[in-house]
């Protein structure tokens, strides 16, 4: 009898929750859409809209007054174009180095018999807790190596990371260990092993680190203000950016009116030129990334585990 | 077959020096790495000498005075240090109470969408912001966040302020702002491990809840919120040993003259002292006091991590 009366009474309940739930849950993640959203499409609207216009702020999802001048006067600028290939060849240049040597060092340390497999292992996770700090590393590669103020300091201390490594070990380690036993008792080496074998069932995963080296080194801007602020030839695309961002925000906070903020316009970087130029380095990311979206998504959940 | 078990026991009992030997193709492939780490990540260490020294750049390591412990001392006796103390602690808890707790209940949401296309498309979005550099971030919150933004508008018309506030001039408000930035970054990114870690929970387990009677609630309350648990004090653990690290671009970036006393996180008043004033000896003292305490934080989360039976951390 208790249950008879229990029972429907709970089907009810579970009813009403299956109903509302969905729809609360929903409309929860559309409102998060549009707050993740919104602060990238007001940049684009920015970018698109008239520069003087555009120092009345208040602008929201859609440009007020329609205006390309901004493109236009960054596409005539030689600096943006020396910049662009700048972070474009560093990006290439690293992600392609990175994939080389990680990948095999992921290969090496995850063969069993490896006698250096643990000493090497310690050695390399103990980087991703423990580093020298910033002024050790400033001085060993400004004082002893001499990379500062040349392309190479893009490329050589960013060769390697950890984190990277472990998620192609832990992607190798699930692959069957027949694959290399059996092309080792053909006679390959273990090089051969790799390359031939190994590397090209790995793509899913190289193609996460590739996106995760490319990304990083696309969007840094510190090596450039740490090593070649100086070298006018060698910014990158963020760095320029980095320095159109402190000289508006010095205006901003000088600027107590808005006559202040008219008058320094002039000399400073309107809102629109730098929203543009984030508009313009950011467009190949969103270009790539929906594409990898299913690889990495399976490579951080290895590495992270694992890490 | 006894053949190959005296041979078997021949290869183990090779010296570690002709197994080494026959495995030089593997030492090629990873040697050079381990090079590189000692180079780039162990070699620099011995500049933690210079946080003993007055460091002068044209005496070099060798040539600098030592003056024992004086730079810490002086680091000590001074308020900005102890505030950009202060900050790195309060910032990286905030970021990581804030960044769990977000990502988690995001998870839980995006756990029960049954439509997978709205689930790939939120998933999509969300995502987005990890892929956006800091300069350009930091570059958004101005406009958002500025007097005439978004925020204040919002504000403004719900009647909630009066005048406009304002969040990027006042210290105040600066842990909260790098605390909402770091969320709307990364809370779709973080969600990655939590939903792996779910769409590895049995169904049965939920099936067999569901039979039972128990509704969406208490599915969630009873079934996949414990299946999440280790992951979670994994994670836990490891950003326990990463507590120093509150970041340093964003600080850096959003970060002014006026809210400096809030904004300075340990990692900027090395980049301020040691590179802008070139006070190398202060700036490494402050650097290498970071590493200590972080080696602290690493071996006590690890030895938690043993007591509980979890994975280590190495």
């Amino acid at each position: 009898m208790m249950t008879a009366t229990t029972v429907p009474a709970k089907h009810r309940r579970k009813k009403r929750q299956d109903i509302v739930f969905p729809i609360v849950n929903t409309i929860i993640l559309c409102v998060l859409m549009f707050v993740t959203l919104y602060p990238v499409i007001n940049t684009v609207a920015y970018s698109f809209n008239d520069g003087t216009d555009a120092l009345r702020g208040n602008i929201g999802l859609w440009p007020r007054v329609f205006s390309t001048k901004s493109y236009v006067s960054i596409l005539q600028d030689s600096a943006v174009y020396e910049a662009a290939w700048i972070s474009a060849s560093k990006t290439v240049i690293i992600t392609l180095l990175n994939i080389f040597w990680t990948g095999m060092l992921a290969f090496a340390l995850s063969r069993r018999e490896y006698v250096l497999r643990r000493f090497i292992t310690v050695v390399m996770v103990l980087t991703m807790y423990i580093n020298a700090g910033l002024i050790p590393n400033y001085l060993l590669i400004t004082r002893t190596l001499h990379l500062g103020k040349t392309y190479w300091v893009y490329i050589i201390p960013t060769m390697f990371s950890c984190f990277n490594m472990i998620v192609i070990r832990t992607y190798i380690g699930g692959l069957p260990d027949a694959l290399v036993e059996s092309a080792r008792i053909d006679g390959a080496g273990d090089i051969r092993v790799y390359w031939q074998i190994i590397f090209p069932l790995c793509m899913p995963v190289m193609a996460t680190v590739a996106l995760f080296v490319a990304v990083g080194s696309w969007n840094s801007w510190f090596d450039t203000y740490l090593y070649c602020g100086g070298q006018k030839h060698l910014h990158s695309l963020q760095y320029l950016l980095k320095m159109k961002l402190a000289t508006t925000q010095a205006s901003a906070n000088a600027a107590k009116t808005s006559a202040d903020a008219l008058k320094s316009s002039t000399m400073t970087t309107p809102i629109t030129i730098r929203c543009a130029i984030t508009v313009i380095s950011t467009v190949p990311i969103l270009v790539v990334y929906p594409f990898l979206q299913k690889y990495f998504v399976t490579g951080m959940a290895l590495g992270s585990v694992k890490g | 077959m006894r053949n190959n078990k005296e041979k078997a026991i021949a290869i183990h009992k090779k010296s570690v020096w002709r197994r080494l030997g026959d495995q030089w193709q593997l030492m090629l492939m990873s040697v050079p790495m381990l090079l590189y780490v000692f180079l780039f990540n162990y070699a620099p260490m011995w500049g933690w000498l210079t946080a003993f020294q007055d460091y002068k750049p044209k005496l070099g390591l060798t040539g600098s005075p030592w003056v024992s412990m004086k730079n810490f001392a002086w680091l000590f006796s001074r308020q900005d240090f102890l505030n950009s103390i202060r900050n790195t602690l309060a910032m990286s808890i905030i970021n990581l109470v804030l960044g769990t707790i977000t990502s988690i209940l995001l998870a839980v949401l995006l756990n029960e969408v049954r439509n997978r296309t709205f689930k790939r498309t939120v998933q999509t979005v969300t995502y987005l912001p990890h892929f956006l550099s800091m300069v350009i971030v930091v570059g958004m919150a101005q406009n958002i966040f500025a007097s005439n933004g978004a925020v204040n508008n919002l504000l403004l018309s719900l009647g909630l302020v009066k005048e406009p506030v304002f969040f990027l001039g006042e210290g105040k408000y600066f842990w909260g702002l790098v605390g909402v930035i770091n969320v709307w970054k990364e809370v779709g990114w973080n969600t990655i491990i939590y939903i792996s870690a779910m769409t590895a929970i049995d169904p049965c387990l939920h099936e067999a809840a569901a039979i039972d009677g128990a509704g969406r609630f208490q599915r969630i309350l009873n079934v996949t919120l414990p299946g999440i648990k280790s992951t979670f004090v994994i994670l836990l653990i490891m950003n326990i040993g990463h507590l120093m690290e509150a970041g340093f671009e964003m600080q850096y970036l959003l970060g002014s003259s006026v809210v400096i006393d809030w904004s300075q996180t340990i990692d900027v008043f090395v980049m301020n002292y040691g590179i802008s004033k070139q006070q190398y000896g202060v700036a490494t003292a402050a650097g290498l006091f970071k590493s200590v305490v972080a080696i602290i934080l690493l071996i006590g989360a690890n030895t938690i991590s043993k007591k509980l039976d979890e994975d280590t951390l190495i």
